[in-house]
């Protein structure tokens, strides 16, 4: 009797699981479409895709498209390729996800462990920065940064994206730390270790999962940000700007290999973090909320 | 003046004063430890000792300086933490040798105080290991350690065996004391277990709502415990509390208490000084161990009193018998030998020694003193 029970137990463990299975990669392959379009049609010439069929594999394989997109095709008026534009947007995003993670977990930092009057109100305060949306700041962004001085320039970019950030990054540290046993700050303080100490050596070092957080977002968001791009870029424009002029061009044919192998240009760097840190990521996002 | 000075220190949160003017001095070499229920302000008054918490009045000085505005790491003080709050990402080499880091202790003679200290812990073996991978106890004794290598001025221990389970509490228990008794050192410590307060310490405090009940040696606070509250707190069973009329007989004061079927039973009083209570209601304290079978009678006692009752529940526990009857309407616990042979509803003849007997007045709870 238990036999039997088991045994159908089994079989139908396997019926569902091949199901799971099959929906589960159809879904796959419907996300995994557009990339492949995007791949095949970037390695083939112009008149394959022109005169035929978008899906299928190329009949001569070829890297052309690539290096043009990368560095000889039309941007607006330059046929400088994606190439400073790239540069631009990682001289952009470096030191901006670097800032805004640093300063989100100052705060998380002072707002958990260094309480002071009013700091929920403070916390709250950049909590609501989270909500506004990015076309309401540009005009007084765009006014701040001429009176700095930092209009049309990379720099300039930079603090947008800090400012835009930190509340973000600042919600992020502040849960995290919020579960972080106060009597091991206490601890330090008695061990006799100071303000920035206290964070290095023991704040900093367990904060991996939620930096890994702070960093993906960051990275994504600012990578991606168009709207802030074209509005204080100036002549240090970012990808993400490029990619739309070269896509946009109207003058001349539209050459849609260049215009795939660009797109994925544009999309390989938000990729490669998410590889390298993603596994991380949920891990990070669960940390806060349950405990060991 | 003391060794640790805490002269008239009171706390506000705000409105709210939750510690009312403490006032207690710590010679070189005690073990001073704060008991009282949850709540009672024992963690922030240590907490004020080691600079944690700001000081709302009064002053702390320890060495005969006044510490009020210094900060924790200049006190020379070294705390324990309930949570053992050992740093997660550091060996417990690193985590033991943190502070004299912080303090610019140069490596040759960090490592040379870790060795002492990690030999006298024996943790000598776990020096490389993270807290993640120690046991409970480990950890306690790391935490200990912690404190040790920094030989500090005061030790600070904020409930330090309550995340032990119970056995190993009481194996801790010795080896702390152990400790104290080897290097004399000042210790503070907090404790919600009465326990752990008598066993420890060579004076304890016993606090609630924020004020100090009673500051005295273990013995006096047992057997003479200042009011109703430390009577009840300390000693396990409590102390027993029942209703009496102070009656004079032979010109001695003599307690009228009634027993379970209401025959009434004088019990004459050691203290003379009660003779100017006569006529009035008390409450009589009397420990489950001052009630026994006539055997068990403490020998040395010069009042031993006998007394017929009958017996409602016997619980054997073990090395003792607890025998429960009433007296002037309240339970009342006898502890026998655990052979003494006694039925529930039975009449027993029980011997009270009122050598250990105190009296309470029951408008201010406070004990009548001689
Ligand atoms: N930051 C604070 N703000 C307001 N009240 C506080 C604060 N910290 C502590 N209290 C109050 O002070 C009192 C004493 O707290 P404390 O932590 O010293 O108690 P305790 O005796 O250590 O209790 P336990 O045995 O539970 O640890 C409590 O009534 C508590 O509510
Ligand atoms: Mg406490």
């Amino acid at each position: 009797m238990a036999a039997v029970t088991q045994d159908t137990a089994v079989s139908t463990g396997r019926i569902t699981r091949a199901f799971i299975y099959l929906v589960l990669i159809l879904f796959a392959l419907f996300y995994l479409l557009p990339l492949y379009v995007m791949g095949v049609n970037s390695l083939k010439p112009l008149a394959e895709i022109t005169g035929g069929n978008m899906m299928a594999l190329p009949s001569t394989w070829t890297l052309d498209p690539w290096r043009s997109a990368w560095s000889t095709a039309q941007i607006g008026v330059e046929p400088t390729g994606l190439k400073p534009y790239f540069l631009n947007s990682i001289l952009m995003v470096v030191p901006a996800v670097a800032i805004s993670t640093i300063v989100g977990a100052l705060n998380g930092y002072v707002l958990t462990k260094w309480r002071f009057r009013g700091d929920t109100w403070v916390f709250g305060l950049m909590l609501f920065s989270c909500f506004i949306p990015f076309q309401i700041v540009l005009i007084p962004m765009a006014v701040v940064l001429g009176k700095l001085g930092l209009a049309g320039s990379v720099s300039g970019l930079i603090l947008v994206h800090v400012v835009y950030g930190i509340g973000f990054t600042t919600l992020y540290f502040r849960n995290y730390y919020a579960s972080f046993p106060t009597e091991l700050v206490r601890a330090a303080m008695i061990d006799g270790a100071g303000f920035f100490r206290i964070f290095w050596r023991i704040l900093l070092p367990v904060s991996g999962p939620i930096a890994v957080v702070s960093v993906i977002w960051q990275f994504t968001n600012i990578w991606n940000d168009f709207l802030f791009g074209v509005s204080f870029g100036g002549t240090s424009q970012p990808m993400t700007v490029a990619l739309n002029n070269l896509v946009q061009s109207s003058t001349g044919v539209k050459e849609y290999n260049v215009h795939f192998a660009g797109a994925i240009l544009a999309a390989l760097p938000t990729l490669f973090v998410y590889i390298v840190a993603g596994r991380y990521f949920v891990r990070g996002l669960m940390a806060g909320s349950v405990k060991g | 003046m003391g060794f640790l000075d805490i002269r008239n220190v009171t706390k506000s949160y705000g409105p709210v004063e939750v510690l009312h003017r403490i006032d207690i001095a710590v010679e070189e070499g005690e073990f001073l430890v704060l008991v009282g229920p949850s709540g009672c302000g024992k963690s922030t008054l240590l907490n004020m000792i080691a600079g944690l918490e700001g000081i709302s009045g009064g002053e702390i000085a320890i060495k005969g300086r006044v510490v009020n505005g210094v900060h924790p790491s200049k006190r020379n003080i070294a705390m324990v933490f309930q949570s053992y709050a050992l740093y997660p990402n550091m060996t417990v080499g690193q985590n033991m040798t943190f502070g004299l880091e912080m303090h610019g202790v140069p490596k040759p003679e960090r490592d040379r105080a870790l060795a002492d200290v990690a030999k006298l812990l024996q943790i000598d073996h776990l020096l490389d290991r993270k807290p993640g991978q120690l046991s409970g106890g480990q950890r306690q004794r790391v935490a200990m350690g912690r404190a040790l290598v920094r030989n500090p001025d005061v030790f600070l221990f904020d409930e330090p065996l309550s995340n032990l389970d119970a056995k190993l509490r009481v194996d801790m228990r010795t080896e702390i004391k152990k400790l104290h008794q080897k290097l004399k050192t000042t210790i503070v410590y907090v404790t919600h277990d009465q326990i752990e307060a008598l066993t420890l310490s060579t004076r304890i405090a016993v606090m609630n709502k924020g004020h100090v009940q009673q500051l005295g040696t273990p013995k006096e606070i047992y057997d003479t415990p200042a009011n109703l509250f430390v009577a009840t707190f300390m000693g396990s069973p409590a102390m027993n509390i029942v209703p009496a009329t102070v009656v004079m007989e032979n010109g001695h004061p003599h307690a009228a208490l009634t027993d379970a079927d209401g025959g009434v039973h004088r019990l004459r009083f050691s203290q003379a000084n009660l003779a100017a209570w006569e006529g009035k209601n008390i409450l009589l304290g009397i420990r489950p161990e001052a009630i026994t079978d006539p055997e068990g009678a403490d020998r040395k006692s010069q009042n031993i009193q006998p007394f017929t009752n009958r017996v409602t529940v016997t619980e054997p526990a073990g090395s003792d018998t607890f025998v429960t009857m009433t007296l002037s309407g309240k339970d009342a616990i006898a502890r026998m030998r655990a052979d003494a042979s006694v039925e529930p509803g039975q009449k027993f003849d029980f011997a009270i020694n009122m050598e250990k007997a105190v009296a309470f007045d029951p408008a201010t709870e406070e004990r009548i003193t001689p």
